[in-house]
């Protein structure tokens, strides 16, 4: 089919350049690396359970983490060729806008993908262990939400066309949606009114199916309502976005 | 090729309409190179974007190559190639991969692809660059690259907005050999925008003059420059009150100026009328230093045209 054809093409054009300089895709992982050195041996120690139970609650927050950080700047990227004339040419040309849109971001999910392996990696290093069939599933749930925060991401930069703009709305966004998801530490540790805004933070339903996917647990309720979650996600911003792409025509 | 009537593009600032075309109605044949030729914010980059499918006009129709502009656009895509003011190529994707890839997305094979773009390398010129990322190109290799991703499907009409803005004089000159080749080796119909006379004379069939977001006038460069009063003729004598004199007697002669000891007036056919002109200086006794005869220059259409001139309007 056509469309699944241009999707291919105009995602093999996007991994050209970051396969060419894998360094920045090691540097997108930074933020979620330093915690995972750095703050999770403090969890073991505060929530004095197992060793492997902290790590198992630990980790697939981090995923979820790693996922926010890693595609919600993906919007970036294309700044450049918006102003240089690069998305002018694409869009005269018969591609499907939404396939531009599409191809893109499977970049970014395949970049992401391949952080959250050497993520893994090192969290088994350091005492991570789980189930392999559950941890597959849970980048299933990752690479979805990382499709669809990387489709809003591009959506907005291509409304906002300009990165004094992206970056304020992006940093005002992404650093409250992590700290509502419960990544760092149980939201149920709070009081009501922070634990009643993270319930209305998709990704918080996201990071829940995540833990229960990774401890092996797939009939728990949290699997369904995160797995749903993600879907919805995805069919609302790709919605969101492939309009977007296809308006800026005017 | 192209049928345009009454095509408008008005945008709205701040509730106030700012009307950028204003209306323009051409006809381009099939095989024309027609330019587009205007001050900056004439309208000529707007209207070629319009026909190009990128904005949408706000009234008005268009045939683009054989596709109705507003109700298949997608027809239109397929059937053009488009070079915009900036350009093409993502700077760190490889030339060769950038064609290919382009290529692919108007229906090629990857094998058709990839003859096709070593094909057009080697007419542009651009072989040696061919695995070099678009970043590291010069001014006119991109620029020449840029036409190639306009012309790799091989349309049968190419729109290009200010083609040689910014290049050297050598490269201009290259870029312009490029263009009428596509028409004289491929039968391509050539739409351009200009502001620069040079290019529009050298290349142009036809040229649409363009002001304020309407066509002045509509003619190729003998016929606009016809509609100037004539050649522009200037004297140096010993004696210019009676030389202006002597000028002004001539049959057809207008705009007698005398500027020190310098005479210009114009005159239709000035090459014909000025060894009568000498002859009849002499019996009078004047002394004539230095004579010139100029063809009118483009500059000369836009000014008798819009009381403008070209050169100060696109200064500004």
């Amino acid at each position: 089919m056509r469309f699944l054809r241009e999707i291919r093409l105009v995602y093999v054009r996007s991994l050209r350049p970051p396969l060419r300089s894998p360094a920045s895709v090691i540097v997108g992982m930074a933020m979620p690396l330093v915690y995972l050195v750095l703050f999770g041996p403090l969890l073991q120690a505060t929530t004095g359970g197992t060793g492997r139970d902290s790590w198992r609650w630990f980790v697939p927050g981090m995923l979820v983490q790693l996922t926010l950080f890693s595609t919600a700047y993906a919007g970036f990227s294309l700044l450049p060729e918006l102003r240089s004339g690069v998305m002018e040419r694409l869009r005269v040309s018969p591609v499907s806008r939404t396939a531009l849109l599409l191809g893109r971001v499977l970049k970014d999910v395949t970049l992401l993908l391949v952080q959250a392996g050497l993520f893994i990696g090192l969290a088994v290093v350091m005492g991570f262990r789980a189930s392999v069939g559950g941890v597959l599933l849970c980048l299933l749930l990752v690479a979805l939400t990382g499709i669809a925060v990387g489709v809003t991401s591009y959506t907005l930069a291509m409304k906002l066309k300009f990165e004094f703009a992206l970056a304020p709305v992006l940093s005002a966004v992404v650093v409250p949606l992590m700290l509502l998801s419960g990544v760092l530490l149980p939201m149920k540790l709070g009081p009501k009114w922070l634990y009643d805004l993270s319930r209305a933070n998709p990704l918080s339903h996201v990071v829940d199916a995540a833990r229960a996917l990774t401890v092996g647990s797939f009939e728990n309720r949290s699997v369904l309502v995160g797995s749903a979650v993600a879907v919805c996600l995805v069919l609302l911003c790709t919605f969101w976005g492939a309009r977007s792409f296809a308006r800026e025509q005017a | 090729m192209i049928k345009v009537r009454k095509l408008a593009k008005v945008y709205k600032f701040h509730g106030h309409p700012v009307p950028a075309v204003n209306g323009v109605d051409f006809d381009v044949a099939a095989g024309e190179i027609v330019g587009f030729l205007g001050p900056n914010g004439a309208g000529k980059t707007t209207t070629l974007r319009m026909l190009a499918t990128l904005l949408r006009p706000t009234s008005g129709e268009a045939v683009v190559a054989g596709c109705d502009l507003l109700s298949d656009p997608a027809g239109v895509r397929r059937r053009i190639g488009y070079v915009g003011q900036g350009s093409g190529a993502g700077t760190e994707q490889r030339v060769v991969e950038e064609l290919t890839m382009h290529a692919r997305l108007y229906g090629l094979s990857a094998a058709g692809a990839r003859t096709r773009v070593e094909e057009l390398l080697g007419e542009f010129e651009l072989a040696d660059a061919a695995t070099r990322q678009a970043g590291s190109l010069s001014g006119g290799q991109r620029r020449r690259l840029d036409i190639v991703m306009g012309v790799v499907h091989q349309p049968d009409l190419v729109l290009l907005d200010e083609p040689s803005t910014g290049l050297d004089p050598h490269s201009r000159g290259n870029l312009w050999e490029h263009i009428a080749k596509l028409r004289a080796q491929h039968g391509t119909t050539v739409f351009l925008t200009t502001h620069y006379l040079d290019e529009a004379d050298k290349l142009c069939d036809r040229i649409l003059v363009t002001d304020h977001g309407t066509i002045v006038a509509d003619g190729s460069a003998d016929e606009l420059k016809a509609r100037v009063a004539g050649d522009l003729v200037a004297l140096e004598t010993a004696d210019p009150v009676a030389t202006a004199e002597i000028c002004g007697r001539l049959t057809d002669s207008k705009d007698v100026t005398v500027d020190g000891a310098g005479v210009s007036f114009r005159v239709p056919r000035g090459n014909k009328v000025l060894p009568g002109l000498l002859r009849e200086l002499d019996q009078a006794g004047v002394a004539v230093t230095s004579v010139q005869s100029h063809r009118p220059t483009l500059d000369d259409v836009f000014l008798t045209l819009t009381g403008r001139s070209l050169r100060d309007s696109t200064a500004g």
